[in-house]
């Protein structure tokens, strides 16, 4: 199998006495794309915020190609080539789409600066799609398109692992299926991806692995075929309805 | 280097040129005026450079520029007089970066809240020593004229704007107006967030605290209650604001027309000032967001809209 | 020492009523109300009016003092303030505009004010006998201004804790999206808060008149103290804010007593710096997450 990239230990995040997350266990290869998956209030988002860098771990360790990152700040974190888009789209409102992605090049961890970083971005740009777009103001956008600029500004940085914090919510049923075509394409260039997904059908047809989580803690990992089946699983995202 | 940029430098070379020979036409009541312009002008483009991107409103102008004026008047009997500026300067980035450590990790509210009582806190400090060692106000007399301290100005005006444009071709000035926009962004895509906000508050605290030392001479008795005077911070924001701070030239846009009402209100009308400063902030806020350089830039826009 | 404990929670309970009304303001409004000083000494002036003109004592005052502050500040909010609200494109930008307006309101009620009354010091003598606690003696009219202070304070907080309108304004302050959600009129309640913690504050001013010289620019330094009470104690947080004030008028009757008069202000800087180095959240504030 490809070498770990991203190596999670038994992570755990308490706020106050609630445990969000419990002593989480498990690997990203090399151009794997793992999803993380689980009913709402699992703990997904906050696992993503931890490897992140937006807040640390009670305890555990989260470790980047062998070096530790967890408690470190986000942009260290992004230094060290984690790369991140938001859960609700987060544009740069009053700078040029372009610019929006030579953000993401200029700081991170392969930067680019000036007429490189521009020429980077605008190829980024054509990649994800945004075709003769790039020259609009952010606010003017189509939603889809603002989604394109956030995936291009994580890409800028040419991470060593892409987070993405669901995505593909919110897209209409062609949209949809553009987006998953679009990031099947990335795993095809050899990226490393996260991704948080509620979308079933992304989770089937781009996930290598998936890791199921339950009132934080993991319940389940292997292929989306093995973990849909798995009756826990099948009891975590149902078992609310039968209480009710 | 575009062509553009070649101009824009040229002109502004010329513009501080011809403003650098007005003493030779009048050394009186104008060269005053020019003088607090220049003054106001150093210190609203400074304020710019770093509450423009950052949206980060700063009280503490007064805080520094007080600093600056007690470098001087401690310092010009022993103290070759070139080297003041230079000191005040940096303890002007010095006190910017300890309040700047302290403040600027947490949201804005706090940051201005912490600067509005900065000037004052440094005057009850240094009152509070001058009264323990017996001291009281002191006098800074020296050669200087009003001539000197002009020409020092747009010296330092023409460092300040050279410093701004650089900087806005930068990384650190791009990194700015991501925080600007996004905070949380700026710092997933790799920003260290607080150190550019100190930078870049450090450079405003130093250029106000070495107005200071520039000024003191002109002030010839210097004390806590007027060199720390709070009233300095909200003009400086006023005029950057009014004028904008989308562009480096937007303070001074700001600060000609405002030295001068305020020149003819407190000639006219003294007790008025505050009423003058209270209805421009509103100004700004109500009838002209963006300032001068908004209201140019919205003008631009519909004419173009309307030449095609 | 106990001398020292007591002058200071006497000036403290005074402070805290201010600092609720800011933080009324803060915490239900969202407006940071830089211009709150002002209304201070707005009741002040007020207070002293119509003791030195008519003989009516500041207590009675209030009765006057309240409503038409209240009246004053909910017609801010409606005209001035929520049309910012309702432009803002993000919490930071109410912020700066919000910090704009009232540091111009501030201004311009300073400019008035002055122009009114003149720039010079303004006190009066009402209560100046002394009274005895536990063997020191001090100011009638400071006992008293506590006193109704903390009465102000107690129905405050009984009317939020237990009335339907105080339930409505604490759902605001919690989150204003739910509460819409759920059928209250958030911007009517809003100005409601603004109004009410004005009237808080004028009140505060016209009680603190009785024993402290006021002029018409000293707002800005309550203004000051009430914002490091209202960070202290914790946003939204009434018993913060009371603790806090406290805490305040202590330190700041140590420091003047015992160093030096001229440094209460950086006494209050010492309480907030380490507020904001080690509990930027507040006294009782949880971790932010």
């Amino acid at each position: 199998m490809a070498r770990v990239i991203l190596e999670v230990r038994d992570v755990t995040k308490r706020f106050g006495g609630l445990v969000a997350v419990r002593d989480m266990v498990f690997d990203v290869h090399q151009n794997e794309v793992v999803g993380i998956i689980g009913p709402n209030g699992s703990g997904k988002s906050t696992m993503i915020n931890m490897i992140s860098g937006s807040f640390a771990p009670s305890g555990g360790s989260i470790r980047l190609n062998g070096q530790e990152i967890a408690g470190k700040p986000a942009h260290r974190t992004a230094q060290m080539g984690v790369a991140r888009t938001f859960q609700l789209v987060r544009l740069l409102p009053e700078l040029s789409v372009v610019e929006n992605v030579v953000a993401g090049a200029a700081f991170g961890h392969r930067r680019r600066w000036g007429r490189e970083a521009e020429q980077f971005a605008r190829a980024l740009l054509d990649r994800v799609g945004m075709g003769g777009q790039i020259n609009m103001p952010v606010a003017s956008l189509t939603y889809i398109n603002t989604k394109r600029v956030e995936l291009a500004r994580a890409l800028a940085s040419e991470p060593e692992v892409l987070l993405l914090d669901e995505w593909l919510a919110g897209l209409n049923p062609t949209e949809l299926e553009t987006g998953i075509a679009l990031i099947r394409s990335l795993r095809d260039d050899g990226r490393t991806i996260i991704l948080v997904e509620h979308v079933m059908d992304a989770i089937r047809s781009l996930c290598d692995r998936c890791v199921v989580m339950s009132s934080g803690v993991k319940i389940a990992e292997g292929t989306p075929t093995e973990v849909l089946a798995d009756a826990e699983v099948i009891r975590a995202y149902l078992g609310a309805d039968e209480d009710a | 280097m575009s062509a553009t940029d070649v101009r824009n430098l040229g002109l502004a070379a010329l513009a501080l040129g011809i403003a650098a020979l007005l003493p030779l036409y009048d050394t009186g009541y104008i060269l005053s005026i020019a003088t607090t312009m220049a003054m106001f002008t150093v210190l609203a483009t400074s304020w710019a450079l770093f509450s423009g991107p950052t949206h980060y409103i700063s009280l503490a102008t007064a805080a520094f520029f007080g600093l600056g004026t007690f470098v001087t008047g401690l310092g010009f009997q022993t103290l070759p007089f070139w080297t003041l500026p230079l000191i005040a300067a940096g303890l002007g980035a010095i006190l910017a970066a300890l309040v700047g450590m302290v403040t600027l990790r947490l949201s804005g509210v706090y940051f201005v809240i912490f600067t509005l009582g900065l000037a004052e806190l440094v005057r009850q400090i240094v009152t509070w020593v001058q009264n323990r060692t017996g001291q009281r106000g002191m006098y800074v007399l020296t050669s200087i004229t009003e001539r000197d301290i002009y020409w020092q100005l747009i010296g330092l005006a023409a460092v300040v704007f050279l410093a701004g444009w650089l900087i806005a071709r930068s990384r650190l000035g791009f990194a700015l107006r991501i925080i600007g926009n996004d905070e949380t962004v700026a710092k997933h895509a790799g920003i260290n967030t607080a150190l550019a906000k100190v930078l870049l508050f450090m450079v405003s605290g130093a250029v106000a605290a070495c107005v200071g030392a520039m000024l003191a001479p002109r002030y010839i008795y210097i004390e806590p209650s007027t060199a720390f005077a709070p009233l300095l911070s909200f003009q400086v924001v006023i005029m950057a604001l009014l004028g904008g701070t989308g562009r480096l030239w937007g303070p001074l846009a700001g600060v000609i027309p405002f030295t001068l009402l305020w020149e003819f209100i407190s000639r006219n009308a003294p007790n008025q000032t505050l009423l003058l400063l209270g209805l421009a902030f509103l100004l700004i806020v109500y009838v002209l967001p963006g300032g001068f350089v908004g209201l140019y830039e919205r003008v631009q826009r519909r004419y173009r809209m309307e030449g095609r | 020492m106990f001398f020292i404990l007591i002058t200071g929670l006497l000036l403290g309970g005074t402070y805290a009523l201010i600092a609720m009304g800011l933080n009324l303001q803060y915490g239900v409004a969202r407006i940071m109300n830089l211009a709150n000083g002002e209304m201070l000494v707005a009741g002040g002036f007020a207070a002293f009016w119509v003791y030195t003109a008519g003989q009516v004592s500041p207590i009675a005052a209030l009765l006057v003092v309240a409503p038409v502050a209240f009246g004053v500040n909910w017609l801010i909010y409606t005209l001035m303030l929520r049309p910012l609200v309702r432009r803002a494109k993000s919490r930071g930008a109410l912020e700066v505009d919000s910090i704009l307006a009232t540091f111009g309101l501030s201004f311009v009620f300073v400019g008035v004010m002055s122009w009114l009354f003149g720039g010079g010091y303004f006190n009066y003598s009402y209560l100046a006998q002394r009274v005895d606690i536990f063997g020191s003696s001090y100011g009638q009219n400071r006992v008293v201004a506590f006193s109704i202070a903390s009465l102000i304070a107690a129905g405050l907080w009984i009317w939020l804790s237990y009335t339907r309108a105080g339930l409505r304004m604490r759902a605001v302050a919690v989150d204003p999206d739910s509460a819409r959600l759920v059928g209250i009129d958030v911007p009517a309640v809003s100005a409601l808060a603004f109004g009410l913690g004005a009237a808080v504050t004028a009140s505060g001013g016209a009680l603190i008149s009785m024993f402290f010289t006021l002029d018409a620019s000293v707002g800005i330094l309550f203004t000051m103290k009430a914002l490091i009470i209202v960070i202290m104690g914790g946003v939204g947080d009434i018993r913060g804010t009371i603790v806090a004030a406290l805490i305040l008028g202590i330190a700041e009757t140590f420091v003047a007593r015992v160093i030096d008069p001229g440094l209460t202000l950086a006494a209050a800087y010492v309480l907030f710096l380490g507020v904001l180095l080690f509990r930027p959240q507040g006294l009782f504030g949880k971790k932010p997450t």
